[in-house]
C-alpha cells in the first residue's frame, strides 16, 4: 500500500504493511484524521497518488467502492444503528453482495451464521446480540462497530481514536481486539493516548503539521530528536 | 377470560389482521352504498400511507409530494373512463378548446389494460427519475422535502394551465363504464371496493415482506446513518431511488382505485394540502410500523368525515387539534400506544407464568408487528 504525496497533508508519503498494528501519532491539526479521511474516500486528495496493493487508484473510487476493494473504516464517535440489533447490525456490515437485488433475496447460510457467531464471540456481545444497539454501553457500541468493520473482511482496517472515552479495563479490551484482528490484516490507528500506543503499536509514524516526522517502533520514534522537539518532548517523559 | 382476550389481542397481530381483512371483506354485507364507497376511498388512502411509510418511515426520505403519483394514477385511469364514457367522441372539454381530434398522449387510454398498467408505471417512472438524479446528487433530507414539494405545485400548474389535455380545474368526471359495467351501479362498485380491500392486503402483505428481510434493515440504516452505509459498502441513493418508485408506483395504484370509487379526478384533490395530509396519517399511525399508516388514514379521514358531517363549520379545527396532540403526546403514532400496551401484557404473561424473573427477557425488541 503506498500513499505518495498528498497536498491536502502537504507531501506524505508512507506505507502500510500486511499484519501490522500501525498507530498514526501527532498533536492537533497534524492530518491525522485527514489522512484516513482521503484513503477512505470521505475527502479527495487533491493531488499525488493513492494505491492500494499497487493495482487500485483509490482517487477515483467513491466511498462504497473502496470499501469493497478492501478498505472499512471506523469512525471517532460511534456510528452504529442504534434502531436495529447487535446481530443485525453486523448483518447488514457483513461481506456481501451489497446491490439492491443481492439484499433483497439475501439469507444467511450456515457459513455466515458462523461468522457472524464467531464475531459476537470475538467482541463479546454474544448476550446482547438480540438487544438493540442503541441500549449498549460506550465501550461496547465501539466494540460493535469495530465487529461491523471486521465482518467486511477487510485487508486494511482504519480505526479512529477507538478507545476515546473507555475505562482502563475497556482500553485493554479494545488492545486485544485489535492485536487479534491484525493477525490477518493492516490496521492503521489513530490515537493520542500513549500508553495505549505504546503497549499495542508495530509501527509508529509521527505527524506534523501535515507531514511525517518519523516513523518506526515506538522506542525510536521517542529517541528522534526532531519528534522529541515537536510533539512527545512536551508530552511524554 | 378478559385477560385472555387481552393477550390475544395484543399478542397474536397477525390474527387480528386476519380479522380485521375479513371484516373488511364482509363489510359490503352490513354498509349502506355511501358508507361502502366512503371506506374504500380511504382503504385507497391507506395504499398511499403504506407507500409513504415505506419511504418515509423506513428509508427517512420525506416526500411531501405524493399527490403528484396519486393524481397520476388517478388521471391515467380517469382518461380511459373519460373516453369510453364518451363512446368515440372527443370529450366536451377538448370540443370546447377546439379540438378537433384526440391528441397524442390520450390514445393509450383507450385501452383499459393500457391505462392500467401506465396508471402505475408512469407514477413509477417519473419517481424513479426524479429521485435518480436528487440522490445520486446527494441531495437529502429538507432539501429532497422541498423539492418534493415544489414539484406538486408544477404538476398542479401544468394540469389547470392545460384546460385542453386535462380538463382544467374541474378536472375529469362524469364517467359511465369500466370494462363495460356500469360504475355507478352498485354491484360494480361493491367489486372495485372488494379489489380495493385485496390490493390494500397485497401491498401490506408485500411490504412487510419486505422490511422483514435484510433490505428493511438496509433501509433503517440508510435512514439512520446515510454515510456510515457508505462506509459498509452500500450505495444509499440506490436504495433510495428504489423505494420512492415503489412507493410512487403504490400512489400510483391507489389513485386509480380511488377514481373509480369517487368518480371524479381534479389537480386540487392532488395538491400541495392533499400531500400533506398523506405524511399526516402516517405521523399520526406511527412511522416505520406500516399497519400504523394504515389505521392512520382510516382514522384521519373516517374523524374528518364525521366532523364535518355534525360539525361542517369548525371541523378543521377539531382536525388541527388531533395533530397538534398527537404530534405533542404520541410522538411514535398511534402504534406507539398499542406497543407500549403490548409490552404491557407481556410483563403481565411473565409475572404470571414464569415467576423466574431472569429466564425471560422482557420488553426487548418490540418493533412493529
Amino acid at each position: 500500500m503506498e500513499f505518495s504525496g498528498f497536498k491536502a497533508i502537504n507531501q506524505l508519503d508512507f506505507q502500510v504493511r500486511p499484519n501490522t498494528v500501525h498507530f498514526v501519532i501527532g498533536p492537533n491539526g497534524a492530518g491525522k484524521t485527514t489522512l484516513l479521511d482521503v484513503v477512505c474516500g470521505k475527502s479527495q486528495a487533491s493531488e499525488g497518488e493513492l494505491t492500494f496493493r499497487e493495482t487500485y487508484n483509490l482517487k477515483k473510487m467513491t466511498e462504497n467502492q473502496i470499501v469493497h476493494r478492501g478498505i472499512s473504516r471506523k469512525f471517532q464517535a460511534p456510528s452504529i444503528f442504534e434502531q436495529l440489533t447487535v446481530y443485525e447490525n453486523l448483518e447488514i456490515a457483513m461481506k456481501q453482495k451489497k446491490s439492491l437485488f443481492s439484499i433483497m433475496k439475501a439469507k444467511n447460510n450456515q457459513v455466515d451464521e458462523q461468522k457472524l457467531a464467531e464475531m459476537l464471540e470475538l467482541i463479546g456481545l454474544n448476550e446482547e446480540k438480540d438487544n438493540h444497539a442503541g441500549s449498549l454501553a460506550h465501550g461496547q457500541k465501539q466494540w460493535l462497530e469495530i465487529g461491523m468493520v471486521i465482518m467486511q473482511d477487510p485487508d486494511l482496517v482504519l480505526l479512529d481514536e477507538p478507545i476515546a472515552g473507555m475505562s482502563k479495563t475497556e482500553r485493554t479490551r479494545t488492545g486485544e481486539l485489535i492485536k487479534q484482528i491484525a493477525k490477518d490484516r493492516a490496521v492503521l490507528i489513530v490515537e493520542h493516548d500513549m500508553e495505549f500506543v505504546k503497549e499495542f503499536a508495530d509501527v509508529v509514524s509521527v505527524m506534523h503539521e501535515g507531514q511525517l516526522l518519523a516513523e518506526g517502533s515506538m522506542e525510536e520514534v521517542q529517541q528522534n530528536p526532531r519528534v522529541r522537539e515537536v510533539y512527545l518532548g512536551r508530552k511524554v517523559d | 377470560m378478559q385477560k385472555a382476550i387481552y393477550r390475544t389481542v395484543f399478542q397474536n397481530r397477525k390474527l387480528v389482521l386476519c380479522i380485521l381483512f375479513l371484516a373488511l371483506l364482509l363489510a359490503p354485507l352490513f354498509l349502506s352504498d355511501f358508507r361502502l364507497n366512503l371506506l374504500g376511498k380511504f382503504l385507497t388512502f391507506a395504499i398511499v400511507a403504506i407507500g409513504l411509510d415505506l419511504l418515509w418511515g423506513y428509508t427517512g426520505v420525506l416526500s411531501l409530494g405524493h399527490g403528484i403519483f396519486f393524481g397520476l394514477g388517478a388521471y391515467c385511469m380517469a382518461m380511459y373512463l373519460t373516453l369510453e364514457a364518451r363512446g368515440g367522441r372527443l370529450p366536451d372539454f377538448m370540443a370546447w378548446s377546439g379540438m378537433q381530434e384526440l391528441p397524442l398522449i390520450w390514445i393509450p387510454f383507450q385501452y383499459p389494460i393500457v391505462a392500467i398498467i401506465l396508471g402505475i408505471l408512469i407514477p413509477a417512472a417519473v419517481a424513479f427519475l426524479l429521485g435518480y438524479l436528487t440522490f445520486r446528487n446527494r441531495i437529502n433530507g429538507v432539501y429532497f422535502t422541498i423539492l418534493s414539494q415544489a414539484m406538486v405545485l408544477v404538476v398542479t400548474t401544468l394540469l389547470i394551465g392545460q384546460q385542453n389535455l386535462t380538463g382544467g380545474t374541474s378536472g375529469l368526471t362524469n364517467f359511465k363504464t369500466f370494462f363495460g359495467f356500469s360504475v355507478n351501479s352498485s354491484s360494480t362498485q361493491t367489486v372495485i371496493y372488494l379489489v380495493t380491500v385485496v390490493m390494500l392486503a397485497l401491498v401490506f402483505i408485500g411490504c412487510r415482506k419486505m422490511v422483514k428481510g435484510r433490505l428493511g434493515k438496509v433501509l433503517i440504516g440508510v435512514r439512520d446513518g446515510e454515510n456510515r452505509m457508505r462506509f459498509l459498502g452500500y450505495n444509499p441513493s440506490i436504495y433510495k431511488t428504489f423505494v420512492y418508485t415503489i412507493s410512487a408506483a403504490l400512489a400510483g395504484l391507489a389513485g386509480m382505485l380511488f377514481v373509480l370509487q369517487v368518480g371524479i379526478i381534479s389537480p386540487t384533490m392532488i395538491g400541495i394540502i392533499p400531500s400533506i395530509e398523506m405524511v399526516l396519517w402516517v405521523a399520526l399511525g406511527g412511522r416505520a410500523t406500516l399497519i400504523g399508516p394504515v389505521i392512520g388514514a382510516l382514522f384521519v379521514n373516517a374523524a374528518s368525515t364525521g366532523f364535518s358531517e355534525s360539525y361542517p363549520d369548525i371541523w378543521t379545527y377539531f382536525l388541527g387539534a388531533l395533530f397538534v396532540i398527537v404530534v405533542i403526546f404520541l410522538p411514535k403514532g398511534l402504534m406507539g400506544v398499542i406497543n407500549k400496551f403490548q409490552e404491557r401484557s407481556k410483563q403481565i404473561n411473565v409475572t404470571n407464568v414464569n415467576k423466574d424473573p431472569n429466564s425471560v427477557k422482557v420488553g426487548k425488541n418490540i418493533s412493529g408487528i
